[in-house]
């Protein structure tokens, strides 16, 4: 390296050194501070912004990959809940309220699938078969069996899913498919099903 | 006798009654400041606040909702609030007094000259903090926060209660559509409280503690904060119970009190109850009287006091800040109105487009 230690005794610079802009620094004798021109500057300034952009970047997107969980515990969206005949009449039916969010009701002309959604703010209202009604515990939004809401602030009747039988007899509850009364969808044939 | 004293409360207990109360309690306050802050009404309210608490300590219902972990800050809330609410308005009254008199204020009798920061206040400020993190250490030891069981989404705890500073919400949320209750309204506070020092630019009585000089902006203040704020938080703390039903201050929690709660939009009472038509298919003729209901409120009184009441506000604050500081207002009062609408002729919603989910 010829700009190096060795060449103690001042040289003035030719123009044409100064003019080549070789990032190679003239060393003074009497600091060792090496002298970088404006040039080089903003190249290596340039150079630590890429880097720092890119290291930011490869760090979020690692952070983005914990948006997307390695095990999700959905249940199926659809599910058999067994025969018509396991459900007595008249009677509000919790046993998939923890694992679906569904409660089955069946009347004396069929059957029919409620959300366990409050339509106010999401909670989950209680089934109180003695007033027969469901009844929320966060805003006291009331409900009929029915599912239509007659109390406290919920605008909306709870939403009913698609039911079916599936072809081995049983009832099919298929959640992706919601009727909410407003719009009449409960006129559909498939948000009830006759027996 | 104690059980019939018990008894009564509880039989006038409602949110109407309280909140009723209450707003009479406050505008006897603000109409009669002198008296009220005298030693003549302070002292018997203050033993008879004590004698209520300790009475109540001797029903089992009562000890186990005020000690309950989460509702002591709430007991204690009221005393310090009451105090600084007092202390506040006695140095106002005073001061105003003093005013009349033609003698100088309290304030520019201890010094008329500028105090500083550093180190008067900072002093002052350090201490209470010290205090304070003792008490808070003390009050962790004695009071449990436990971890409860792995939240379940299928399971909503009966009553379900929001964390106590966000209890004067959920009570709004009784009344009100979420958007409007839980985005809305708050959304209205927080620009309103920072929008303060814009609308009232003027230096007025600053320095000192005066009323007379501030009547409309103490009233305000205090009638949200006291009334739409603090009441709630204490109503949703110790009187709401299972089913969010209201429950006097010694009734048992009972999961199965009925309570009459059906209540009905304003689109049912008009043509269904008035007209006897049936609800009409479109939904902007349904709610057609909703809609201008809501839109009058908010524009005809606005016009109307800027011509009377408010003739020297406009004047003072011209056509915008007057604007803006109307409608502040009026979302103020639209919660109270709401609530009494909902308990005098169950009002569910003035305009319900649930087709939308869009309901006031």
């Amino acid at each position: 390296m010829p700009d190096n230690i060795p060449s103690v005794p001042e040289t003035p610079a030719t123009p044409v050194a100064t003019v080549a802009a070789s990032p190679a620094p003239t060393v003074t004798a009497k600091s060792a501070e090496a002298k970088i021109d404006r040039r080089a500057f903003i190249s290596w300034v340039g150079l630590g912004w890429v880097t720092f952009a890119a290291a930011t970047t490869g760090a979020l997107s690692i952070v983005l990959r914990y948006l997307f969980p390695n095990v999700v515990f959905e249940p199926p969206t659809s599910f058999k809940a067994g025969f018509p005949s396991d459900y007595d009449p008249g009677v509000v039916d919790e046993r998939w309220k923890a694992k679906y969010g569904v409660w089955l009701v069946r009347t004396a002309e069929g059957m029919y699938a409620l959300s366990t959604t409050c339509t106010h703010l999401g909670c989950t209202p209680s089934w109180l078969s003695t007033e027969s009604k469901f009844k929320c515990p966060c805003h006291g939004s009331g409900f009929y069996k029915s599912g239509i809401n007659f109390e406290g602030p919920a605008p909306r009747p709870l939403e009913r899913y698609r039911i079916s039988l599936a072809d081995d007899g049983q009832i099919l509850i298929d959640k992706s498919k919601k009727f909410q009364q407003e719009k009449g969808e409960w006129n559909n044939s498939e948000s009830f099903l006759n027996l | 006798m104690i059980e019939a004293f018990k008894i009564f409360i509880n039989s006038v207990s409602s949110p109407a009654t309280i909140f009723t109360l209450a707003v009479i309690v406050f505008i006897l306050f603000v109409s009669f400041p002198k008296q009220a802050t005298s030693a003549i009404v302070m002292i018997p309210l203050l033993i008879f606040a004590a004698a209520f608490l300790a009475i109540g300590l001797t029903d089992k219902h009562f000890y186990h909702i005020i000690t309950t972990p989460d509702n002591v800050p709430i007991v204690g809330l009221i005393f310090i609030f009451g105090y600084f609410t007092w202390y506040a308005m006695r140095k106002a009254v005073i001061n105003d007094e003093r005013m009349a008199q033609g003698k100088p204020t309290i304030e520019k009798e201890e010094t008329d000259e500028k105090v500083l920061v550093f180190p008067y206040l900072i002093f002052i400020e350090f201490v209470i903090a010290l205090a304070y993190s003792i008490m808070l250490v003390v009050w962790s030891i004695f009071l449990k926060a436990p971890l409860e069981e792995p939240a379940n989404p299928t399971v909503s705890p009966n009553p379900s209660k929001a964390p106590w500073y966000f209890l004067g919400l959920q009570e709004m949320l009784v009344y009100f559509d979420p958007w409007i209750a839980g985005v809305l309204l708050p959304t209205f506070i927080i620009i309103g409280l920072c929008a303060i020092p814009y609308i009232d630019r003027d230096p007025a009585t600053s320095g000192y503690y005066s009323f007379k000089g501030r009547k409309f902006a103490i009233i305000a203040y205090l009638f949200g904060f006291w009334i739409l704020w603090i009441l709630l938080i204490i109503m949703g703390t110790f009187l709401r119970g299972p089913n969010w039903n209201f429950f006097g201050p010694f009734e048992v929690w009972d999961v199965h009190k009925v309570v009459p709660l059906v209540n009905v939009n304003l689109s049912e009472i008009i043509f269904i109850k008035w007209f006897s038509v049936g609800l009409p298919k479109a939904w902007f003729v349904r709610e057609a009287p909703g809609i201008l209901l809501v839109l009058a409120y908010l524009i005809i009184p606005p016009a109307i006091l800027a011509k009377t009441a408010f003739k020297e506000i406009y004047k003072k604050l011209g056509a915008a800040r007057y604007a803006i500081l109307v409608m502040l207002m009026l979302m103020m009062l639209s919660l109270p109105i709401k609530m009494y609408l909902r308990w005098a002729f169950n009002l569910k919603y003035l305009v319900a487009i649930p087709e939308f989910f869009f309901n006031i």
